[in-house]
């Protein structure tokens, strides 16, 4: 063993930059499988997740500028829709203005109908009550008269017939020269 | 201190402790990235994302930075495999009980280092055709009377020493890190050894001072890994963009 040991120990004091051929062998062996393992598995696996993940950001991105245009495409949309509302509500309010005067002007006609209609009423009524208290009058007036006058002459006048024909005689007088002062 | 071989058991040559530890630092490397990649998902789990953090690192901090443009991507595994490589195969230094860097013994640093030299010449060559070679080694703008000193030690520079710096580089960080472990754990038990209390008390400066020179390997370790792969990437870019250099 010991003479083993030093053996080797000599072998290697010969000279450390000379290599054994045997472990450069090895090497080249290993690394060339190594190699050949990362050319075709490793790089391209890590390369496919590297590239994925870019993929899956970008479109991300995209997907969410895309949200965004859409949001603010809606919110244009319900601005639109909020201008047409108010112009809407104006036009219907301005609608109900002109309606509500109508309606108060027609209103007002028909009250200044009614009124003129009422009036006229009145004014028939007035004269035909008018007429109807000349027409009592006269004959009230007229027995009053005669019975005044009856009195005052201290005759009776009491023939009704008479007296009414007297009467009525006076007041046509009376109304005639009534008439010609009118004309 | 030379591991004796494995089959045929102690013998000087023969299938050795690095051998085998090569072939494992394959294994590993595959196995933990295969298993991180095996399962893509968008949000990442644990897994996942440490294989991402350590592919992307290669990827965008070392062949990207580096070499950049639309072309990058094709050398990133290479550089890839070259980081992982080496870095497992350092670390190995670091683990207790296997304590021993692959790379301690200089052939596996000879290979890697002519792989990366036949492959920068190859893209320089097939770039821009044999002006390449000249386009190496002339620099431009250099005055014309200077040119019969530059070239040469252009050509030393780029075609002969760059390949040996490349490997010995690594291969003395790991042997002198390696010696220096197992200096002091020899220290260390000698010290331990002695009769005297005092002396014998020594050895726990020897044990503090060991601690830290085993974390400024573990640095160096990593540390290595990464230079070799950066430099892999800046001859690289030096042979794609030889004419702009």
């Amino acid at each position: 063993m010991n003479q083993l040991i030093i053996s080797a120990a000599t072998a290697e004091a010969a000279n450390p930059l000379v290599p054994n051929v045997w472990e450069m062998g090895v090497v080249l062996a290993g690394f060339a499988v190594l190699f050949f393992i990362v050319v075709k598995f490793v790089v391209p696996m890590f390369e496919k997740t590297f590239a994925e993940r870019a993929e899956a950001i970008e479109g991300g991105i995209a997907k969410a500028e895309k949200a965004q245009a859409e949001a603010s495409a809606a919110l244009e949309e319900y601005k639109q829709q909020l201008t047409d509302a108010r112009a809407e509500a104006n036009r219907i309010r301005e609608e109900a203005r002109a309606e509500g005067a109508l309606i108060l002007a027609e209103l007002k006609e028909k009250a200044a109908a009614e009124s003129a209609r009422i009036t006229a009423q009145a004014h028939v009524q007035i004269e035909s009550e008018r007429q109807a208290a000349v027409v009592s009058l006269r004959s009230e007036v007229g027995t009053l008269a005669t019975t005044l006058a009856g009195r005052i002459v201290g005759e009776s006048l009491s023939d009704d017939e008479r007296a009414a024909r007297v009467v009525d005689r006076f007041l046509a007088d009376l109304e005639n020269q009534n008439a010609g002062v009118a004309k | 201190m030379h591991l004796p071989a494995i089959l045929p058991w102690g013998a000087a040559d023969g299938f050795s402790k690095q051998m085998l530890l090569v072939i494992l630092s394959v294994v590993i490397i595959a196995t933990f990235f295969l298993l991180a990649a095996r399962k893509q998902q968008l949000v990442p789990g644990k897994l996942q994302f440490a294989g991402e953090m350590a592919y992307g690192f290669v990827r965008n901090s070392i062949a990207k930075d580096i070499i950049g443009g639309k072309d990058f991507m094709k050398y990133v595994p290479l550089l890839f495999s070259l980081f992982f490589f080496i870095l497992v195969n350092n670390i190995y230094g670091a683990i207790p009980v296997i304590q021993l860097p692959s790379f301690s013994h200089v052939g596996g640093a000879y290979v890697l280092a002519v792989i990366v030299y036949i492959t920068w010449i190859a893209i320089g060559v097939k770039k821009n055709g044999l002006r390449y070679f000249k386009l190496a080694t002339v620099p431009s703008g250099v005055p014309v009377y200077i040119l019969p000193i530059v070239i040469p030690i252009e050509i030393i520079s780029n075609f002969l020493v760059r390949p040996v710096t490349h490997s010995l580089r690594l291969f003395a960080t790991m042997l002198a890190g390696h010696l220096i472990v197992m200096i002091a754990g020899s220290g260390i038990e000698y010290l331990v050894m002695q009769e005297n209390v005092l002396l014998k008390g020594t050895s726990v400066l020897v044990l503090a001072g060991a601690i830290a020179m085993y974390m400024l390997e573990a640095l160096i370790m990593a540390l290595q890994a990464y230079v070799f792969t950066l430099l892999t990437a800046i001859y690289i870019e030096g042979a794609l963009h030889a004419d702009s250099h």
